[in-house]
This record gives C-alpha cells, structure tokens and sequence, in this order.
C-alpha cells in the first residue's frame, strides 16, 4: 500500500468513523434524556 | 601514589569531558520548561518534571536510563506498558464534568469537528516522508491531549515520546494565544457577537451515570483497539457521577492523578537526551504539532460557522474553536472572545459542551483511528 493510499484511507475511514462514532452518541445521548428526563428535586 | 590521585582526579572530571554541545543545549532547554512551568504558570503541574528530567537526562555518565537506572524503571513500568497515561485518564474522567455536553449532545459534533487537525497533520507528515506509524504518532499531537498522546506514542513510536509530548503539552498551553487571531480570521464581528440561549438543567442523575457506561460499550465496539483509552476515561467520570465511590473519585483525582503526572513528567524529560532531542526531526514535529492544533481550530471554527448559518444565527460559531481536548482553557478562551464583542454573550456552558465533546472526540478519533490502522495490518 502507497503512502498516499494510506493517508486518504485514513483521513476518510478515520474523520468519518470519528464524526459517524460522534454522531451515535449525540443521538444516544438525546434518547436517553428523553427516557429519563430531569425532574427538579428528584435529581438534585 | 600519584597515578592513583590522577584516576581518582579523573573520576571527577569524566562528566565534564563526556559532555557535548547538545547536553548543554538540553540543559538549556530543560530550564526553559521550568522558567514557563515555574515562573510563567504554563502546565507547572507536567514542566516542572519535564524540565528536571530534561536536566537530569542530559548529566553524562550516570546512567539514569540505563539498565537499573531509577529514571529506566519508571519509564519501564509506566511508558513501556502504557499504564500512566491511562491511570492520568482515570483521574480526568473524575474531574471532568461531562454536563454541558449532555445538556446539548450536538455539541458532540463540534468535538469531532476539532479532530481535523489529526487526520490532515498525518497527511502532512507522510508527505515528509515520515514512515506509517511515526506519521500517526505526530497526527495525534492535534488530539491536543497529552495521555493520549503519549498512549500512541508509547505503543507505535517511542522514539517519538519526548518531542510529540513536549509538543501536546506546549501547545496546549499556548491555546489563549494560539486561538483568538484564528476565531477572528474565520468569523465577522456580526457571528462573533451572536448571544445563545442559556438552558435550564436538563440533564437527570440516571442519564450522567449512564453515560460513561453507554459510551464505553458503544464505543469499544466501534473501535476496541481504544477501549483502554475511552474505558479509563469513562470510568472515572462513573465514579463521579455515581456519588457512592467519592473516595475512589478522589483518590483518582488527586493522589493517583499526582503521582502518576509526577512520573510521567520525569519519564517524558527522561526521553529528552541530547544526541537523541537535537535532531532536524524534532524541530520538524514541533512544527507539524502546530499545524495540527491550528487546524482543529480551524476546522471547529468552520463547523461552528456551519451551524450558525444552520441554525438561522442561533449558534455562535466561536464556540467551534472549544472543540479540542484542550479542557477547560478552551472554552474560557471562547468566553473571553465572545465577552470582547458582546458584553451580554456568555459562551462559557455550551463552550464547555464542545469542548467536553472534544476531550471524548479527541479519546474516539485516536481508538478509531488505532482501530483503522489494525484493520488495514499496519500495527
């Protein structure tokens, strides 16, 4: 494998599964407030 | 009688005459990291040790990285084995307060946006001719946090420890003044002085304990080659959040966390011996760490502007600049900005969003990449 090949695959395997991972967990992270929502008093 | 005074003599003066122009030079540098650590208040807690380590490294003749040196055995049972970074990174997790970012899980968006800098650094570097894995090692310089950094460093180029750990730990410290020309540059007066909407509390006690475990198992399934980096991370910040381990919290936090960075400074000025420091390959990573940095700024920037025109102007794009590792001197570099144009914009809590987006980014881009590089039968 060339260097070229190498860097490219990792700029776009490697952003992009950083950015995708990020993703999932922003969305994973809405969910779950939206299953356990703050209840003032309760989560103080 | 007097041959034997003549050895004896020249016991004392060995050190002397096995010292090189690049020790000295060292030693020079060595009480730089002090003069900033000491004097200047830049990361003391990691110059200090760095410095002297530096200065202790660059005496000749007493062996303290030779076999059964004092310096070697630390450096064997920390760096060898990658134990200290991720021990450093217990005590982060405990410290850090991943709130913000849950209250606005968007934000995480802005924390993968300020990993740029790694990806295209590598590029950079292998334009140099750096070989595969040395190329990595310099990329990560622009997670722009030190563990993981010296995670990298110590299990794909140890060579490499001294320069790219100066360089992470450097240029962290110089993020005030490394990242308001760039804020500027990229954004008008008019997106510098957009107020955000404070948010009430949203986030409940079951949502913050459950975060570190989620994202642990989700993101040790997505790229297990990171998990000791993400799993001691989130570990930490378990501790803390669960409230019933405050002593295990506090312990992590302190002592472990003081201890370790202790011997981790004096490991990483150990690694800093002149022959091996003062080389044209030093200077050149110096360099491209800077650049790395540079660019996740840029990029953060970029992504904030992004959602500003997104948005329809609700998003102060400032706040991109946060969405490094660099926690939490970022996000009060973002404040202060945005406090310059607008005395009614408090940036603070969604810059601390991004830039708590950027520690967990900054742990996620080195695993994915680690696990990239696997896949791919590099390492």
């Amino acid at each position: 494998m060339d260097k070229w090949t190498f860097g490219l695959t990792m700029l776009v395997v490697g952003m992009g599964g950083t950015i995708v991972t990020l993703m999932i967990f922003s969305l994973i992270m809405s969910a779950l407030k939206k299953v356990f929502p703050y209840r003032a008093g309760q989560d103080d | 009688m007097s041959e034997a005074f003549m050895s004896g003599l020249m016991g004392l003066t060995a050190g002397f005459a096995a010292l090189q122009w690049s020790h000295v030079a060292m030693m020079i540098i060595g009480g730089i990291l002090l003069y900033l650590g000491i004097k200047k208040d830049c990361e003391p807690l990691l110059l200090v040790p760095i410095g002297f380590g530096c200065i202790l490294i660059n005496i000749p003749l007493a062996g303290l990285m030779e076999k059964e040196g004092f310096l070697r055995i630390i450096y064997d049972a920390g760096i060898i084995t990658e134990l200290f970074p991720l021990l450093i990174f217990v005590g982060i997790g405990a410290m850090t307060d991943f709130g913000p970012v849950l209250e606005n899980p968007y934000t995480f968006l802005l924390g993968a946006a300020g990993q740029f800098g790694i990806f295209l650094t590598l590029l950079i570097a292998l334009a140099l001719d750096f070989p595969y894995k040395d190329a990595v090692t310099i990329g990560i310089i622009g997670a722009c946090d030190g563990p993981t950094v010296i995670y990298v460093a110590s299990k794909y180029a140890q060579h490499l420890l001294g320069p790219v750990s100066v360089a992470a730990y450097s240029y962290m410290a110089l993020v005030p003044v490394l990242q308001p020309p760039i804020m500027r540059m990229l954004t008008t007066k008019k997106e510098r002085e957009t107020v955000m909407k404070t948010h009430k509390k949203t986030v409940s006690k079951i949502t913050k304990i459950l975060f570190p475990i989620v994202i642990t198992v989700v993101g040790g399934l997505i790229a297990p080659m990171g998990l000791p980096l993400l799993a001691t991370i989130m570990l930490g910040n378990l501790m803390k959040e669960s409230g019933v381990v405050s002593r295990l919290a506090k312990a992590a936090e302190n002592e472990i966390a003081n201890v370790v960075t202790l011997l981790l400074g004096l490991c990483i000025g150990a690694t800093m011996s002149g022959p091996v420091f003062m080389q044209k390959t030093t200077l050149i990573i110096l360099v491209l760490g800077l650049v790395a940095i540079c660019l996740d700024t840029v990029f953060g920037v970029l992504f904030g502007k992004a959602l500003y025109y997104m948005t329809g102007g609700k998003v102060n794009p400032l706040i991109g600049a946060a969405g490094i590792s660099a926690f939490p001197m970022s996000a009060r570099v973002v404040q202060k900005e945005g406090q310059k144009y607008n005395k009614k914009s408090f940036l603070l809590m969604h810059a601390m969003g991004a830039n708590a987006g950027g520690q967990v980014g900054s742990v996620m881009a080195a695993a994915v990449m680690l696990s990239v590089l696997k896949g791919m039968g590099v390492i």
